[in-house]
């Protein structure tokens, strides 16, 4: 699947709820669902640190894709994570760094990539394009 | 509880707050963030159009009747702020833009003149991060020690441990009246008198007292009080400097300017008198009128009353969140105004505070700029839902429902 196909798929999902609840509850689901980071990579340096909540990132590199696992305190955090992983993770760094985020947007929850937030979202997606352009040079 | 909903008017009191009729996420908006900073009644917000529809000039400095009549106004808004407080003398007021300049100011003054190598200053574990910096800040340039008072577990000054602290190598105490996070209120008055009697001057952090509670500053005898405006129904980016005449006769100037002078040549300046001298530049004119309007609308409610109706609200929403299962209160001193932290069970404050966003509560998650006191209590931040005397046991009703709904979200 490409980044564009995993985004239309997430918003896919996202049109089946029409309320802000259901889209948090669907959120706070994919949060405890995934354990997407194993705890030895939970490490001060890949720690993302919002004044909100604390996001983990790790990157390595496999048959030319990079594989991101990553993790938060907070659960609304992490559900967002979970999806912005599951649209980057797997890819070549060139089509990450070529692609453009737009799903959080469409799914209308644009407001948690505001920096205001402050959540560690907003430089965990640039944490991803930063990798992506590390490991193109590896790839 | 029917008795104390009517100890205020509540409902003309919310009409005159226009913000209070707005509508967050389709919800009507239940404010619980006055901690952070407090609404403003039109009562204020006429003072400021009418200021610049009508006297706007430059005080202080005017030969002409608008800045002459700026002028008056704005030094009426300084007694005004004296009697507030219960100052002795009117000079002994100086606007400053806000609790965190006023820490800066004393902390640079004192610094400059009596701070030595090996002095100590003394502060709390339960203080903001603009009583902590500041001194860190001229503890560091001066050599001087940083000493931290211990607080229990319910968040309470250790006043043994304080007096501990003390000797005479303290040069300052710098203490908050209330805490922010915990809603503590400490006894002052009693650290004030211990810190004297070794000679130590102290300073006392109002910020999150004076909306909430009466404060006399000769009553309590500090050598400084400062505060900020916008948390007590004034704008933001003005705030008061309260110190006793001969101490702030004694420090040199923090910032150099207009207004501050008497004579300047190039090769010597002379500086103006209180409150003057510690008041360079054009300061903040509307916002200090301002500040009078939101104080003579806190003596039309009464600060007495204010006070006892915030009491039965903090101590009706502490009943009802204590209902809820897995809540833990962090803060929970005998004597505390206006603030409820908590955390609950296997929740983050963020997401609680996302939710009940989404239903109109604006409460504050994080640390609230007290680093060091969550890392007191070994977590990393709260919930907190700080009350102003427009808040209603409704509202509370309503932030308990919106959080048991979170809860069952997140769980
Ligand atoms: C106890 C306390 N001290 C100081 C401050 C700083 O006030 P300001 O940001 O208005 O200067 C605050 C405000 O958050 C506070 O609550």
């Amino acid at each position: 699947m490409t980044i564009q196909e995993a985004q239309n798929e997430i918003v896919e999902e996202f049109a089946l709820f029409d309320e802000w609840m259901d889209k948090y509850e669907h959120i706070i689901e994919i949060g405890k669902d995934l354990p997407i980071i194993t705890d030895q990579y939970k490490t001060e340096e890949n720690l993302i640190k919002g004044c909100q909540s604390r996001v983990w990132l790790h990157a390595e590199l496999k048959n030319n894709n990079i594989i991101f696992t990553a993790d938060s305190d907070a659960i609304i955090t992490k559900g967002i994570v979970g999806l912005v992983i599951r649209v980057f993770s797997n890819q070549t760094p060139l089509d990450i760094a070529q692609s453009e985020l737009f799903f959080i947007d469409q799914i209308g929850l644009k407001e948690h990539l505001s920096p205001t937030r402050s959540n560690g979202l907003l430089a965990m997606v640039k944490q991803i394009k930063m990798y992506s352009i590390a490991f193109q040079a590896k790839a | 509880m029917i008795h104390s909903k009517t100890i205020l008017d509540i409902k003309a009191i919310r009409s005159d707050f226009p913000i209070l009729s707005r509508e967050i996420n389709g919800k009507p908006l239940v404010y619980l963030d006055n901690g952070a900073s407090s609404q403003k009644p039109k009562q204020v917000l006429d003072t400021i159009s009418r200021y610049y529809e009508y006297e706007n000039s430059n005080i202080h400095r005017g030969i002409h009747t608008l800045s002459q009549e700026a002028t008056n106004a704005y030094e009426e808004s300084r007694k005004t702020v004296q009697t507030f407080i219960n100052a002795k003398l009117d000079h002994e007021v100086i606007f400053t833009a806000g609790t965190t300049e006023s820490i800066n100011l004393v902390a640079a003054s004192i610094g400059k003149k009596h701070l030595q190598k090996g002095d100590e200053i003394i502060i709390s574990t339960m203080e903001h991060h603009s009583n902590i910096v500041p001194w860190q800040m001229i503890c560091e340039e001066k050599g001087a020690i940083l000493k931290v008072v211990p607080i229990n577990e319910k968040g309470e000054f250790l006043m043994n441990e304080f007096e501990q602290l003390l000797s005479e190598k303290t040069k300052l105490v710098a203490v908050t009246h209330v805490s922010n996070t915990l809603g503590t209120i400490n006894p002052v008055k009693e650290i004030i008198q211990k810190s004297h009697q070794k000679g130590a001057l102290v300073l006392i952090d109002g910020a999150q007292a004076v909306p909430h509670t009466k404060v006399d500053v000769q009553d309590l005898d500090c050598d400084f009080y400062v505060f900020s405006g916008h948390k007590m129904f004034a704008p933001t980016g003005v705030g008061i400097l309260y110190g006793k005449e001969n101490i702030l006769n004694d420090l040199p100037p923090y910032q150099g300017g207009g207004d501050m002078i008497k004579t300047v040549t190039f090769e010597k300046t002379t500086y103006n008198c209180l409150p003057h001298k510690m008041e360079a530049g054009t300061p903040n004119i509307s916002g200090g009128i301002a500040l009078a309007s939101a104080i003579d609308y806190m003596n039309s409610i009464g600060i007495e009353k204010i006070e006892a109706y915030e009491h039965e609200l903090l101590t009706y929403a502490t009943a009802q969140i204590k209902q809820i299962e897995g809540v833990r209160i962090i803060g929970e001193a005998n004597k505390k105004a206006s603030v409820l932290s908590f955390l609950v069970e296997g929740t983050h404050p963020s997401d609680i505070g996302m939710i009940i966003d989404k239903l109109g509560i604006a409460i504050r998650t994080g640390h609230h700029c007290t680093e060091p006191l969550m890392n007191r209590f070994e977590i990393p931040g709260t919930a907190r839902a700080s009350f102003a005397f427009y808040n209603t046991f409704e509202e509370v009703d309503i932030f308990i429902t919106a959080l048991k709904r979170a809860i069952k979200m997140l769980l």
